[in-house]
């Protein structure tokens, strides 16, 4: 599916951001990739796509080689490359339904996307979208009215609107309350079980990683120290990751997750339902602290 | 120990300038120019004094403003001038964007940047009284000059004005469009423009303002509008009805200013 060999990034200021990465990620698997700021972990799913030109080294998805095409070539590939961000970097001046159909700006011309008049075909899988992850009433807002959790489930469907073969997530939960992030985090995981999707989700949550995901693979300054399941990650492992910390608390199974999940579910389906007056407003202000 | 005996008392803010001699060396210097300036500045007082009653003549010319004589000249150099501003404003705009845009560090290469920020200084050289006198030559006496004028002082402006609003625009909204696989112009109309336009619809109304006092000031050297009326007034020595034409642009710059104010908030 996807295939890194050999990557190695240098930035012009010379630090060495990636040094000789391997990874290889198979369909349908969700890969989280964990590790201290600045080990890297960003730079490498921007490699992905490029939006970080990589050093050295190929990338191949579904074979393609992204490292090696021209700018035409590279905007198509691309739009198989959905990516989710940290802080959501949905456009905020937009309306939800604008930012939702920038997913298909690699599939319809200039013409189209600028006098918004996107087929309707794009149009109802952005409603089917948007009613899947609850926000359907709100297509007009502006993005900026959302909420953290409301605006990051946005960039969930705008990244799912361009049908991609492969997700990238960068950081989804760095701004969001516990709750909301594993809402969102089980949004993901979910969507991609539904597809059948790769995914590769930065995080700094070790704990959240351990929940979501079926692979973790963590990364110290540029290089991978570690590949396997969740379900192995001991703290001497933690420890090589991210240098000596007492890592037991992090380790110990949450036993309150299980009624949690239940109760998140409940509160969810409660605050997408009753979005008029003050429930709407909490959830706004629980985004924003 | 000395540090001991000090530390108790009070604090004072750390002067910007370390140096005490250098601190007062600054502000003598600067009280003794200041000092000589005014003390070679000529001034006739004894003519200051005699002209007094002649200004006092000359103030009451204007009163009582007269708007009837000349209210066909007047009319139509308004209608010149309003005409020139709505032209040059939206021609300078529409010139302006992509100039702006190549001067833009975030989104145009390294070529066309430098290629617009050059064109973007020189047109910014020139106050509109030198580019007016300019193009008088070049064009002719008439509102045409004054248009082009204004629509070259318009770039300067707006271009200027629109490149530093786009380099500092979010970058990760624009790399999230960019990461579509959205082209070019794509990306420019969703990840860039929504971020600058409020900001640039508020320009532009400022703009049509500035260019509206601007036709007043070209036409006095030839290039048309209001301007050319108000000179002819003055040449004839109808001060009455020059008084009228200032009264007039005073009235319409206020209420562009507190239209395009309120516009302003309307569209942030």
């Amino acid at each position: 599916m996807l295939k890194i060999r050999g990557l190695s990034k240098r930035y012009r200021t010379g630090d060495l951001a990636l040094d000789n990465v391997d990874l290889d990620v198979a369909q349908g698997e969700v890969l989280a990739l964990i590790g201290p700021s600045g080990a890297g972990k960003s730079t490498l799913i921007r490699c992905i796509n490029r939006l970080v030109e990589p050093t050295v080294g190929t990338i191949t998805l579904n074979a393609v080689e992204i490292t090696s095409l021209s700018r035409s070539a590279l905007r198509r590939a691309r739009r198989k490359l959905g990516m989710i961000f940290q802080e959501y970097a949905l456009v905020e001046r937009l309306s939800v339904m604008e930012n939702v159909l920038s997913g298909r700006l690699g599939y319809v011309g200039f013409w189209r996307s600028t006098m918004r008049k996107f087929p309707q075909s794009d149009i109802d899988n952005a409603f089917r979208l948007l009613a899947r992850v609850g926000l359907d009433q709100l297509m007009d807002k502006r993005a900026d009215e959302l909420s953290g959790g409301q605006r990051q489930r946005v960039g969930v469907c705008r990244a799912l609107m361009q049908e991609p073969d492969m997700l990238l997530v960068d950081e989804p939960t760095a701004s969001l309350d516990p709750k909301t992030s594993r809402q969102i985090m089980r949004l993901i995981t979910e969507l991609c079980a539904e597809r059948g999707l790769p995914a590769i989700i930065n995080i700094h949550d070790v704990q959240l990683a351990r929940m979501f995901a079926s692979r973790i693979v963590g990364l110290r300054l540029g290089t991978i120290v570690y590949d396997g399941p969740p379900a192995e990650l001991a703290p001497d492992v933690l420890t090589r990751i991210y240098g000596e910390e007492d890592w037991t608390a992090t380790l110990t199974k949450d036993t309150e997750a299980d009624d949690d999940e239940a109760d998140d579910h409940r509160s969810a389906a409660r605050s997408t339902q009753n979005l008029d007056g003050r429930q709407f407003d909490r959830d706004r202000m629980a985004g924003l602290t | 120990m000395s540090v001991a005996a000090t530390a108790p008392g009070g604090w004072r803010k750390p002067p910007v300038i370390k140096s005490a001699a250098l601190r007062w060396a600054i502000w003598i210097g600067a009280v003794v120019y200041l000092a000589a300036a005014f003390g070679t500045t000529e001034v006739n007082w004894s003519r200051v004094w005699e002209g007094l009653p002649r200004g006092a003549r000359f103030i009451s010319a204007f009163l009582p403003p007269d708007f009837t004589t000349r209210s066909s000249e007047i009319l139509e150099g308004m209608l010149e001038s309003l005409w020139m501003t709505v032209v040059a404003t939206a021609a300078g705009i529409v010139l302006a964007v992509p100039v702006g845009l190549g001067a833009a560090r975030n989104v145009a290469p390294a070529p066309v940047y430098y290629l617009c920020r050059a064109f973007l200084a020189v047109s910014r050289s020139f106050q509109e009284i030198i580019l007016a006198i300019f193009f008088v030559k070049f064009f002719g006496f008439g509102p045409f000059a004054g248009v082009v004028t204004l629509v070259v002082a318009t770039i300067g402006f707006y271009g200027k004005l629109l490149a530093e609003d786009i380099e500092d625009v979010d970058p990760a909204q624009a790399e999230a469009v960019h990461a579509t696989g959205a082209g070019w112009l794509q990306w420019i109309n969703y990840g860039i423009q929504p971020q600058v336009m409020p900001r640039m619809l508020g320009l532009a109304l400022y703009r049509l303002d500035i260019n509206f006092r601007e036709s007043a000031v070209v036409g006095i050297v030839g290039a048309g509008g209001i301007g050319a009326t108000l000179d002819t007034a003055f040449n004839r020595y109808e001060f009455d009805s020059a008084a009228a034409i200032l009264l007039i642009i005073i009235g319409l710059v206020m209420l562009m200013e507190y239209s395009s104010g309120f516009i302003r908030r309307w569209v942030q």
